[in-house]
């Protein structure tokens, strides 16, 4: 019997079928799958990448709402091009704790990874409020309603607990200052020595220039940190990589 | 369909070779793939396994194969990146070397200056200062001849690289008017602002003006100068022209007057090079305003 008669007795049954389908599938998955998650080259090690700080991680969630990632990429890729525009490439460590990550797929506007410190926060509020107040030719939406929806910290812990469940290495005890780093990274005059020392490189800035926390501080905060934490200064990646 | 064609096909049918599968009386003939096809897609096998020898590809204990080519695409943006800038080193260094204002408007390191200045300001500066920097409410106006911090290459230069008020650059330009609404009443502040439309040639309330005349020398002129000229090493703007950062109306006068304004400028000199902060002191020196 050959094998193409042997065949036979697959096709001639669904259910047959459809298993070895499935294992075919399956193999290949994990053929090209697993070996990203034991390999040591797939994320290079690289200092200063730190878990989000509770409000940067309540301004993703806010980009991730608005579908941000739907016009901005956030992966500079390889190419002096891109490089000469938006600055170092990005590396894989720099999106590690992206629970989804959000390199995109489409730019209809510029790239993000690197935005961190590149405008002033009130520029980013200028610009989500109105963006053809500043850049005239801009297509993007308006987002001035940002500045109206204040941020309630009663869920934050659990926020900042779900991204550890995930893998984000929070330790206890930014767990249990999420609430206080939360406001406190808004907020230049209250105490937030802690927060910094426990999020190294953290900006506090009353983002928003309001009295009240809002999502416009979140998003802010959050867009002012990206591509921050790597200092190219002090570290060239592995070229051979 | 004729009877003779169908009589045609049924007797072509029987040249081929069937698959012995049978359903109601029909057959299924095993007509093979064309050839050109089949070599094509042999073809294709083959290049594939080629493919991933050559690069990098198959995963094994603690890394994947690096293919026998050995390419990699972060040697490749940094081999580019070299050979532009080998291409430029000559006028590039000369730039970043040179000493602006002795930099001769004929040498080409100030031609590549200028237009590598341009691209530099289109990518980073013009979110803020407009693509053609005309600036915006709240981000300067480049083209004129009206500086907050000095127009000059150096100070240009100077700006470009520490920026203004940021937390970033301990060299920063910094200065901060008060707000005041906490030091000044409600009238004295509506009064001032009456006085500071006159000095831009502006319809005002005179007898208002007079009284904001007293509040301005009192609590304005130390920085924007007795007659609202202004003073460049405190970043004061010159109040006596039709220049306005914040608007030039009564509402936005009174507010800039209870809030004061803080404009924020991130520190260039942390992001670029030499040779760029060089070239866009001078692309920006040449839009019209440069001193």
């Amino acid at each position: 019997m050959s094998i193409l008669k042997r065949h036979q007795i697959l096709e001639r049954s669904p259910t047959l079928l459809f298993v070895f389908s499935f294992l075919v599938v399956t193999i290949g998955g994990i053929v090209e799958i697993a070996p990203l998650f034991y390999l040591e080259n797939t994320i290079e090690e690289v200092d200063g990448v730190r878990p989000y700080t509770p409000l940067e991680l309540a301004g993703r969630d806010v980009y991730v709402r608005e579908g941000c990632y739907v016009c901005h990429s956030q992966m500079i890729r390889p190419m002096r091009d891109e490089v000469e525009r938006y600055g170092h490439y990005s590396l894989a460590a720099e999106s590690m704790y992206d629970h989804p990550f959000q390199w995109g797929s489409k730019r209809t506007g510029p790239d993000l990874a690197r935005v961190g410190g590149r405008y002033s926060d009130a520029w980013q509020v200028d610009h989500l409020n109105d963006p053809q107040s500043v850049v005239p030719e801009s297509i993007m939406p308006k987002y001035a309603f940002l500045n109206d929806a204040k941020l309630n910290p009663d869920h934050i812990t659990d926020l900042v607990k779900t991204h550890r469940l995930v893998g984000v290495p929070y330790s206890d005890e930014m767990i249990e200052n999420a609430k206080a780093d939360f406001k406190a990274q808004a907020d230049p005059d209250s105490d937030w020595d802690g927060l910094v020392e426990r999020y190294p490189g953290a900006v506090v800035s009353n983002f928003d220039g309001q009295d009240a926390l809002t999502e416009m501080d979140a998003l802010v905060a959050y867009l002012q940190m990206l591509g921050t934490m790597v200092d190219f200064s002090t570290f060239t990646p592995e070229a051979s990589r | 369909m004729s009877k003779e064609k169908l009589k045609s096909d049924a007797e072509e049918t029987h040249d081929v070779e069937t698959t012995g599968h049978t359903w109601d009386g029909i057959e299924e003939l095993n007509n093979p793939l064309p050839r050109w096809w089949l070599w094509c897609f042999y073809l294709t096998i083959v290049w594939g396994v080629a493919y991933t020898i050559a690069y990098p590809a198959w995963p094994l204990v603690n890394s994947a194969t690096a293919g026998l080519l050995g390419y990699s695409t972060r040697q490749e943006v940094a081999q580019e990146i070299q050979r532009v800038e080998e291409h430029n080193a000559e006028v590039s260094n000369k730039l970043a070397q040179s000493n602006l204002s002795e930099l001769s408007t004929d040498d080409p390191a100030y031609h590549f200056g200028v237009s590598g200045g341009a691209s530099v300001y289109r990518a980073q500066c013009s979110q803020c200062h407009g693509s053609g920097a005309a600036g915006a409410k709240g981000y300067p106006n480049l083209l004129d001849d009206d500086w907050l911090w000095g127009g000059s290459l150096k100070e240009i230069e100077y700006t470009i690289r520490h920026g203004v008020r940021n937390e970033t650059d301990s060299n920063a330009h910094w200065s901060q008017m008060p707000a005041f609404g906490e030091i000044l009443d409600k009238k004295q502040i509506v009064s001032v602002a009456e006085y500071v439309l006159g000095l831009s040639g502006q319809d005002n309330d005179p007898d208002l003006a007079s009284i904001g005349q007293t509040v301005f020398a009192q609590n304005c002129a130390s920085c924007h100068g007795d007659g609202g000229e202004g003073m460049r090493e405190q970043g004061a703007p010159r109040l006596n022209d039709a220049i306005w950062l914040y608007g030039d109306d009564r509402a936005s006068l009174i507010e800039t007057i209870t809030y004061s304004r803080f404009g924020v400028m991130p520190a260039w000199g942390q992001r670029l090079d030499d040779a760029d902060v060089k070239a866009l002191t001078l692309y920006i020196h040449q839009l019209g305003g440069g001193e």
